[in-house]
């Protein structure tokens, strides 16, 4: 080899390895530009499941299949009445989740001549309703992502915001007469305690004994929908017959920055800068070195010293932490109490989220964006267009799916994707 | 020095968790005690009921009159006595007193709260076969699946999806053996999904279950939203099985009614028990699925596809807790509700754990959580001062603290949830 090395300067088989080089060079210089490839399989994958979505909303409407009865004598009926169908749908979840720019323009325009804001108001709402549905999942989502990171799949989610949400409200109803500079901060640490202890249950036993975190977060997930059911139908129940906690005060509140009926708030904020603090976290700092490196690899891990037992745990406990602020903004930024069902599959989108965003906090950001907008849509294509909310749950799976298995996107695209980044997500049972 | 050090040591590594047993019998001696002996008035009596109510076909027998004090008093002193047992002779398999203790625990706790009352000990056993069937057939996937080395944490979106397949096509047939063949179809279709996902485009077996579990609940609200609600009589209203005596075994007491008077899906439950159970560990199939769960490359290179192996038994666990799925609608209710399902298939997955991977190990375990499900509602009726809420959760703490290993260390399938590379 190193004879043959040495003598050929000039020989062909050296030149072709050259031109090879060169060549590969050149091709990736022309290749997709490496942010947009990093998404184009994400995008792909929400827009086949918009499109699956579309074709699912078309089979169930009644009068477009009945079109179809006779698609052979005027298929221009039929094609016209699913454009029309899927038009409606989908039309009503853009403008239910982003308005009109119409609209926000022309009162804008209203508001700067006469000073009425009511119409700039109600063309703004749909945007920052949808922001305030993305809130909760940019937490949620990065908790998730953050497990994901340290090879912890954190199926409790949906109990530990349950929880932190209850705390976040023990605090703020129970504690009257603080300024809002403590009280805010008392309700919001509290929100993050409850959802941290929620979550370091499985993980030290997660670390200790090697029980399982999927099976153990599921069923605290279970203990903290009881709990929550006996702590709303007892010592947090409000004066009245409904099973929920009192309002909290106005001191604990997440300031809002509209006027009533706009629910945005300075949790959305909040959100965008606990995203930031944990990219730092995992990215700059030796501590999140860590977690990543025993997510990747806890052999290379052990033996380079670091403690899996002390980095399981701490990765939990900050997941939980995350989880909890998803309620906590959930409740002292939008709804100001707690009440039964609360959590309503909250740690399972954001398990979605963790996934669509590759477990990385910006993208999980921008995922948690997308699901927020769908979600606030959703509400009123079902009010407008008549068509059931799950859809998105639907939409949701599917781009799970295609996410998850890039060979479907990639083979139905027909797209040769050269590199792909690697996280590790979760293990089986025992390892 | 240093080894009797070592060997000190040993001993007290060996000695611990025995040791543990017998402090934890003592402590649940005096909790029975001090929570149910004291305070009691002498002369009540407890009366549990043997048999079942009208229409059964059993032999009556004289229900269990028992003096409710010195019940109790015995139980601690049986539960103190092994406690001291346990701490002086250390026995190595404390497993079987630990049961012996938890049974002595729950007949006190039983008799406390039905004292001065009676309580149809019958009923309540029977209720919790019906209760743990949905647990145990989504054990027994899980089992299945898993023996083979594949993950499957979809089993409650199956069941919700196999659940709806059945009560629509019931009553559109209007024949319950359609809306159970639809069950299965539709189960063993979703979970070959999962075998393509997990096995051939080798995804994450835990993501495609999730995607499978937020698909499922997703479809099925929205096609109960769209059409169900609606057409309630057209879709959604199927009828139940009904129940079936087997004729002599029914007749006996105790049994007679627990095991032999039930819907079709308890007795299809209890035989793929059994069914199972010969699949794997009698038959050379058995063998090859756990050879693959165990070492697929080992298994590969004796000529075993894996692949196959793989794809077969995860649809097979898909037809079983298809069959699971239908138990909620046709076997039990008749109609569908969103997310009736509520976390069985989850607690499945806890039952077969808890059961380390053997049929009648998930089989048993899933008799507990039925147990505990069905006691919270008896215990309602009685007006036990406890809210019910706890007693709820105790299925799920019990989960936990045998997850940590204190009933002896549960070991999974070596190969499980690792997609095999050729």
């Amino acid at each position: 080899m190193n004879e043959e090395k040495v003598g050929a300067e000039s020989t062909p088989a050296q030149a072709q390895e050259k031109q090879v080089v060169t060549e590969a060079r050149r091709r990736r210089r022309f290749l997709i530009p490496s942010a947009w490839q990093t998404l184009l399989l994400p995008i792909l994958a929400v827009f086949t499941g918009l499109l699956i979505g579309a074709i699912v909303i078309v089979i169930t409407d009644a009068t477009v299949v009945a079109t179809y009865r006779n698609f052979f004598r005027a298929p221009g009926t039929a094609l016209a009445a699913t454009w029309r169908c899927i038009a409606t749908a989908y039309g009503a979840l853009l403008y239910g989740s982003l308005g009109s720019p119409r609209e926000i323009y022309e009162g804008l325009k209203i508001y700067q001549s006469t000073g009425d804001n009511a119409l700039f108001l109600r063309a703004i709402w749909p945007i920052t309703e949808s922001l305030v549905a993305a809130t909760p999942y940019i937490f949620g989502g990065v908790a998730v992502a953050l497990g994901f990171r340290c090879g912890l799949f954190n199926i409790g989610a949906e109990g530990q915001i349950g929880i932190g949400a209850l705390a976040a409200a023990w605090v703020g109803y129970s504690i009257t007469n603080l300024p809002a500079l403590i009280h805010l901060p008392l309700a919001i640490l509290a929100g993050a305690l409850g959802g941290a202890i929620w979550a370091a249950i499985p993980g030290y036993l997660k670390a200790k004994t090697g029980a399982h975190e999927v099976v153990n977060t599921i069923m605290m997930n279970w203990i903290s929908f009881r709990l929550s059911d006996w702590l709303l139908n007892g010592p947090m129940k409000a004066p009245g017959y409904r099973p929920v906690t009192p309002n909290i005060e106005p001191t604990a509140a997440l300031p809002r920055l509209f006027p009533p009926p706009i629910r945005f708030n300075a949790g959305f904020f909040l959100a965008l800068i606990v995203a930031g603090l944990v990219y730092w976290f995992l990215f700059k700092t030796t501590l999140g070195f860590e977690i990543r490196t025993v997510g990747a690899n806890p052999d290379a891990a052990r033996y380079a010293g670091m403690s899996i037992a002390r980095n399981i745990i701490l990765a939990m406990l900050l997941s939980g932490a995350l989880a909890g602020l998803a309620g906590t903004s959930q409740v002292l930024g939008v709804d100001h109490w707690v009440g039964q069902g609360f959590t309503a599959g909250y740690g399972f989108d954001s398990i979605a989220i963790a996934l669509l965003g590759k477990s990385h906090p910006w993208g999980v950001v921008l995922a948690a964006l997308l699901f927020g907008t769908l979600r606030s849509g959703a509400t009123r294509m079902q009010s407008l267009a008549g068509i059931p909310i799950d859809i998105i749950s639907i939409i949701q799976g599917l781009v799970i799916v295609f996410i998850a298995a890039p060979a479907i996107i990639r083979w139905l695209y027909r797209i040769r994707v050269e590199r792909a980044e690697e996280v590790v997500l979760a293990r089986g049972w025992g390892k | 020095m240093a080894t009797t050090a070592v060997r000190a040591e040993q001993r007290a590594l060996t000695m611990g968790r025995s040791q543990w047993l017998g402090i934890a019998f003592l402590m649940a001696g005096l909790l029975t005690f001090i929570l149910f002996g004291r305070g009691l008035e002498a002369g009540l009596r407890t009366k549990f009921g043997l048999n079942p109510g009208f229409g059964s076909q059993a032999i009556s027998i004289p229900d269990l009159i028992l003096p409710t004090q010195s019940t109790i008093y015995t139980l601690v002193v049986i539960m103190l006595l092994l406690g001291v047992l346990q701490l002086v002779r250390g026995f190595r398999f404390g497993d079987a007193l630990l049961g012996v203790v938890a049974f002595c625990f729950v007949f006190a706790f039983l008799t406390w709260a039905a004292r001065g009352k009676s309580f149809s000990l019958v009923g309540m056993l029977s209720s919790s076969l019906v209760r743990a069937t949905p647990i145990a057939l989504a054990a027994l996937c899980g089992v299945m699946c898993e023996r083979s080395g594949v993950v499957n944490i979809a089993i409650e979106g199956i069941m919700l999806m196999s659940a709806q397949a059945a009560v629509v096509v019931a009553t559109v047939t209007k024949n319950l053996y359609m809306g159970l063949a639809a069950a299965i179809l539709t189960g063993a279709i979703v979970s070959a999904f999962h075998a393509v996902m997990a096995v051939s485009f080798k995804v994450n077996q835990i993501i495609s279950a999730t995607a499978i579990n937020i698909f499922a609940t997703g479809a099925t609200s929205f096609i109960s939203a769209r059409f169900l609600e609606k057409n309630v009589n057209l879709l959604n209203n199927s009828g139940t099985f009904r129940v079936i005596p087997i004729p002599i075994l029914s007749k006996i007491p105790l049994l007679g009614p627990i095991f032999f008077e039930n819907g079709l899906i308890v007795y299809l439950m209890l035989l793929i028990v059994v069914f199972i159970h010969i699949l794997l560990f009698y038959t050379p199939w058995g063998l090859r699925v756990r050879a693959v769960g165990e070492h697929p490359r080992a298994a590969d290179t004796l000529g075993i596809n894996v692949y196959l192996v793989r794809y077969v038994s995860v649809i097979l666990g898909g037809v079983i807790a298809g069959i699971g799925g239908a138990y909620f609608t046709i076997g039990s209710v008749g109609r569908f509700d969103e997310i009736m399902t509520a976390g069985k298939g989850f607690i499945g997955l806890a039952a077969m754990i808890f059961g380390k991977w053997t049929p009648f190990g998930a089989f048993a375990s899933s008799i507990l959580f039925g147990f505990a499900d069905s006691l919270q509602i008896k215990l309602q009726i009685l007006r036990v001062p406890i809210p019910s809420e706890f007693l709820l959760m105790a299925p799920y703490i019990v989960t936990m603290i045998v997850l940590t290993g204190v009933v002896g260390r549960a070991i999974p399938p070596a190969a499980d949830g690792e997609p095999y590379e050729k």
